[in-house]
């Protein structure tokens, strides 16, 4: 079975027709990943346990739409007695005594957690090179990064090793490799779905989401883990729609609202060509589509960076060798422990932030970056809300270029920080937003963005469907990896 | 020169909830070492705390108390630093803006009253704990970790020694009436630190802040403050400088000793806690809060003196603790007569406690018991002669008075039908003692009773003897 041609549906009336187990489908994919491995690097580590959960499921019957379907968790989202590293030596032994809330979610529909995919380091970077257990490479092209951080997900899913797998997106960190990877990726709006169990990057800004190759197998998984949750306060208490039962590509009179900023100079002629070829269909569609301006989105990485570090440099200090993970050797005291553990632990890009947050927040910076980022994003929610109040959906490229060259960007922070330029007013907002294939540049995948009203992941939803419907990206094999089935 | 003194105190109180402040893991003493955690007490990845709403509602309950403003709209900050003891490296507490502001507490020095000002009040959690063994390793244990605090920050408004002591005494009972915590500093739940300056009368500046640590009870407050404020003023007459640092008060010599050198303030990067949401107090929960506020020592005080007629100073030693006060209450409400049960607690009662060196409520005696053995000498079942023998009998073993008076046979005889064959039987063989009494010799008396308790094995009612004694004696 060739799981790039599956959808969550079709495996599921095979699983409920018994023309397949789940412990078969667990088995393949475990396979896949094993041959995949060595060019790949999707996974930190595979579950060997996955066969008996699904024979588990198989004994017990399919039930509901996720039973038996095997997902992937990136490693940043924490499994009861899986190893989960993060990507990080700091934590490259750690196993946890407890699961996320969206693991247990989904496991108690059902679904199988097959593995945990390989991410930058804490989350931290736009290509998967920081992970500590080596870059992911593009299936597209291995010379090429999968984009970042959730890159191990969106490979996984674009090689065809599974259908759906879970990503987090921080600033932009699952839209961004979707684009890369020619994939489709959510991030719900901030509070959609619990944070329990999450490995904190930016606790403002982090959500759990969703890659896959259809809009609708997202939909049927976000159904599912969304929701309150007693563990997380910032969880909403908003119901959750069934967005695949509820999903429907009618774009008339839909206002898609387009901010000239993001036709950023700089912007790959070919990625221009392919959004606007979306918006076209759009309004061919029904949809209007109509230029708006964001002015402060020119602040925007800058604000991104200075708040995102400076949680990151707090929510990183429990890692000291005390309780758990890397302990550095031949010690004198307690101080030497402390910094010996982290100075080893932790990789540059990681460093970089944990230093840029620490400097931002300490008394004599303070005003002058935390407290003045803090107001800015204020102004700039305030123009995003302003927008959607006239709008239904902004819509723009994902990214200014295609996948770039592995070690391309990697010495060069500024020119990686500045690649999130688009994705970053969604989590600043906290707001829904999608990538969606939307054609080539370079004979790379090129993403279109959408972004949504708080908690209209539906429209969302909607309108990235409407488009796949349009242009059956799903039915492009990744190039790299042509011919290998 | 003469020297004017500043003080300010900064008091830590654990606040009496089921739960820690931030996680669901119960609050117990005395478990077995990191016991009472939970993965969020722990630190884990990918944990996230969650408000003890009855932590804050103590924390109110505290404030209300002390008559400081309620935020309404506030929020919690992290405090970074690095220790193994602080498994998160950050503390969550209130920095930007505490649960309460503006408050004071009234004391009395040398006959004056004085408003002392409550500067802030704010929850956090506390800290697990370090110890160090001599194996040459140190151990954490978190079971402390997540206790809830509420820190009460004083103004700079004390400017002697005694006025810190009646700032904490006050403070100390203030809030234990309103028993959002025992306020115990021997047992932990109350922790002081304070801050001393001195400067010269007149100055319009404050001298050089130096902290007291160590500080384990009101009176090493006290005496490591008088300390101080010499050691200060003496080297500022030699024309030397306070340094800005930490003393560590010695209990034995009464001497306080350098600890560190603070060099600048520290920066704990303190910043919105991004894991809770912003925490609104609606004006209905205060005053729902305050409606249900528990007296105060002041006013049970009043309650004591003037409706239950106890004497000011008994009224005063009643209402010093809330567990003798509560205990104090709950016997009356057994029905036993209130000043005889202020006498109990304040004569025998504590002269046991002093001699056994334990609480009130370490013992096994009870307000129902208590009652019940007054009110059994209140009606004459026993004298107060076995009334000392009931109460050893049920302070230390929690005896019913009732029951063990009856089983014991110590119910005293005062029915006159059964003492006055007894009496006339006594006088019948004892013509000596009548005439000595004709006499004018009392002590024939002592000696009559004598013979008649003697007769009876000391259970018959003195009063009733004495009665039917006289009038017979003056009849023959």
């Amino acid at each position: 079975m060739d799981i790039k041609k599956e959808t969550i549906a079709s495996l599921h009336e095979k699983l409920a027709n018994k023309e397949v187990t789940a412990e078969e489908l667990a088995d393949q994919a475990i396979t896949k990943i094993n041959a995949n491995e060595k060019k790949l690097n999707t996974f930190i580590t595979v579950n060997d346990k996955a066969p008996e959960a699904a024979k588990k499921i198989d004994d017990e019957g399919i039930k509901g739409p996720l039973s038996g379907i095997p997902i992937a968790f990136k490693d940043n989202i924490v499994t009861n007695g899986i190893k989960t590293t993060a990507a990080s030596k700091i934590l490259y032994n750690f196993m946890p005594v407890y699961s996320a809330t969206v693991l247990e979610k989904l496991e108690a529909a059902g679904a199988i957690d097959i593995g945990k995919t390989n991410l930058d380091e804490f989350a931290m970077g736009s290509s998967t090179e920081t992970s500590f257990f080596g870059t992911t490479v593009n299936p597209w092209d291995f010379s090429r990064v999968p984009g970042g951080s959730s890159g191990g997900s969106a490979a996984a899913v674009a090689a065809g090793e599974v259908v759906a797998a879970l990503g987090t997106d921080t600033g932009g960190s699952i839209r961004q490799p979707a684009a890369f990877n020619g994939v489709f990726g959510i991030k719900p709006t901030y509070g959609r779905v619990s944070r329990w169990g999450i490995i904190a990057f930016s606790s403002s800004m982090d959500q759990v989401g969703v890659l896959s190759k259809r809009v609708e197998d997202s939909a049927a998984v976000l159904s599912v883990m969304a929701g309150h949750d007693e563990h997380d306060s910032t969880s909403s208490e908003k119901e959750v729609p069934d967005y695949r039962a509820n999903l429907n590509k009618d774009m008339h009179g839909v206002k898609i609202a387009v901010p000239k900023e993001f036709w950023h100079e700089g912007t790959h002629p070919e990625v221009l060509k392919s959004v606007n070829e979306a918006l076209d269909a759009y309004k061919k569609m029904g949809a209007t589509v109509e230029e708006v301006s964001l002015p402060t989105l020119k602040h925007a990485v800058e604000v991104y960076y200075v708040l995102a570090s400076s949680e990151a440099s707090s929510n990183l200090q429990r890692y000291d060798g005390v309780r758990y993970g890397f302990r550095a050797d031949d010690v004198k005291n307690i101080k030497d422990l402390f910094v010996k553990s982290r100075s080893e632990g932790f990789g540059d890009e990681v460093k970089r932030r944990i230093m840029l947050g620490t400097f931002a927040l300490s008394a004599g910076a303070y005003d002058a970056y935390f407290k003045k980022a803090a107001q800015v994003r204020t102004i700039f929610i305030n123009e995003l809300t302003k927008v959607l109040n006239d709008y239904d959906l902004i819509m723009g490229p994902s990214t200014t270029t295609p996948a770039f060259k592995i070690g391309e960007k990697v010495d060069d922070p500024l020119a990686m920080y500045m690649n999130d330029i688009l994705t970053i007013p969604a989590n600043l907002a906290g707001l829904p937003a999608a990538s969606v294939p939307a054609g080539l540049a370079d004979g790379m995948p090129v993403g279109l963005q959408i972004i949504g009203k708080p908690f209209a992941e539906q429209e969302v939803f909607n309108a990235a469907y409407a488009l796949q419907e349009e242009n059956k990206f799903y039915e492009k094999v990744p190039t790299a990896l042509k011919g290998e089935d | 020169m003469n020297f004017e003194t500043t003080i300010g105190l900064e008091v830590h109180v654990e606040l009496k909830t089921n739960s820690k402040m931030y996680s669901p893991t119960p609050v117990a003493y005395g478990a077995e070492s990191n016991i009472n955690t939970n993965v969020i007490d722990f630190g884990f990845p990918g944990t996230l705390p969650t408000v003890n709403k009855n932590g804050y509602r103590l924390g109110v309950m505290v404030a209300l108390a002390l008559n400081a403003e309620i935020e309404k709209h506030t929020h919690f900050d992290r405090k970074n630093y690095f220790y193994p003891d602080n498994p998160k490296a950050y503390q969550i507490t209130q920095q930007d803006k505490p649960l309460g502001h503006d408050g004071y507490i009234e004391i009395e020095v040398d006959g004056k009253k004085k408003k002392i000002g409550v500067e802030e009040l704010h929850v956090e959690e506390d800290a697990g704990k370090n110890t160090h063994g001599n194996n040459g390793y140190s151990y954490v244990d978190l079971n402390r970790q997540g206790t809830p605090l509420i820190e009460i920050v004083s103004k700079p408004d004390m400017h002697s020694p005694e006025e810190a002591y009646q700032y904490l005494e006050n403070l100390r009972k203030i809030v234990q009436f309103t028993g959002a915590s025992d306020v115990k500093m021997e047992e932990g739940s109350m922790r002081v630190d304070t801050n001393i300056s001195i400067s010269p009368v007149g100055s319009d500046t404050y001298g050089t802040k130096v902290e007291l640590k160590n500080l384990n009870s009101f009176n090493h407050v006290k005496l490591g403050l008088a300390y101080e404020e010499k050691r200060q003023a003496a080297i500022l007459k030699q024309g030397g400088t306070i340094g800005q640092e930490t003393r560590r008060f010695d209990e034995k010599t009464g001497e306080t000793f350098l600890m560190r050198v603070k060099s600048g303030a520290d920066d704990y990067r303190y910043f919105p806690e991004p894991d809770l949401p912003d925490y609104d107090i609606s004006p209905e929960w205060i005053a729902e809060i305050k409606a249900n506020l528990p007296e105060t020592a002041s006013v049970r005080r009043a309650h004591y003196i003037n409706e239950l007629g106890i004497p000011e100073y008994d009224a005063g030693v009643l209402t010093d603790t809330k567990e003798m006060s509560d205990f104090f209450d709950e016997a009356v409400e057994y029905d036993a007569n209130p000043k005889l049960v202020s006498n109990w607690l304040m004569g025998e009662v504590n002269a046991y406690l002093n001699d056994k060196r334990i609480g009130l409520l370490e013992t096994k005696l009870t307000p129902e018991h208590l009652a019940k053995m007054i009110n059994l000498i209140s009606n004459g079942t026993i004298s107060s002669k076995i009334a000392k023998k009931v109460f050893q009998e049920t302070i230390s073993n929690g005896t019913e008075p009732e029951e063990w008076v009856k089983s014991k046979g110590l119910v005293q005889e005062s029915d006159p039908a059964v003492l006055e064959p007894i009496i006339l039987d006594i006088l019948d063989n004892n013509q000596q003692s009548i005439d000595d009494f004709k006499n004018g010799k009392d002590r024939a008396v002592g000696f009559l009773v004598g013979q008649i308790m003697k007769q009876t094995h000391g259970q018959a009612n003195p009063k009733v003897v004495n009665k039917i004694l006289m009038t017979e004696l003056k009849s023959r």
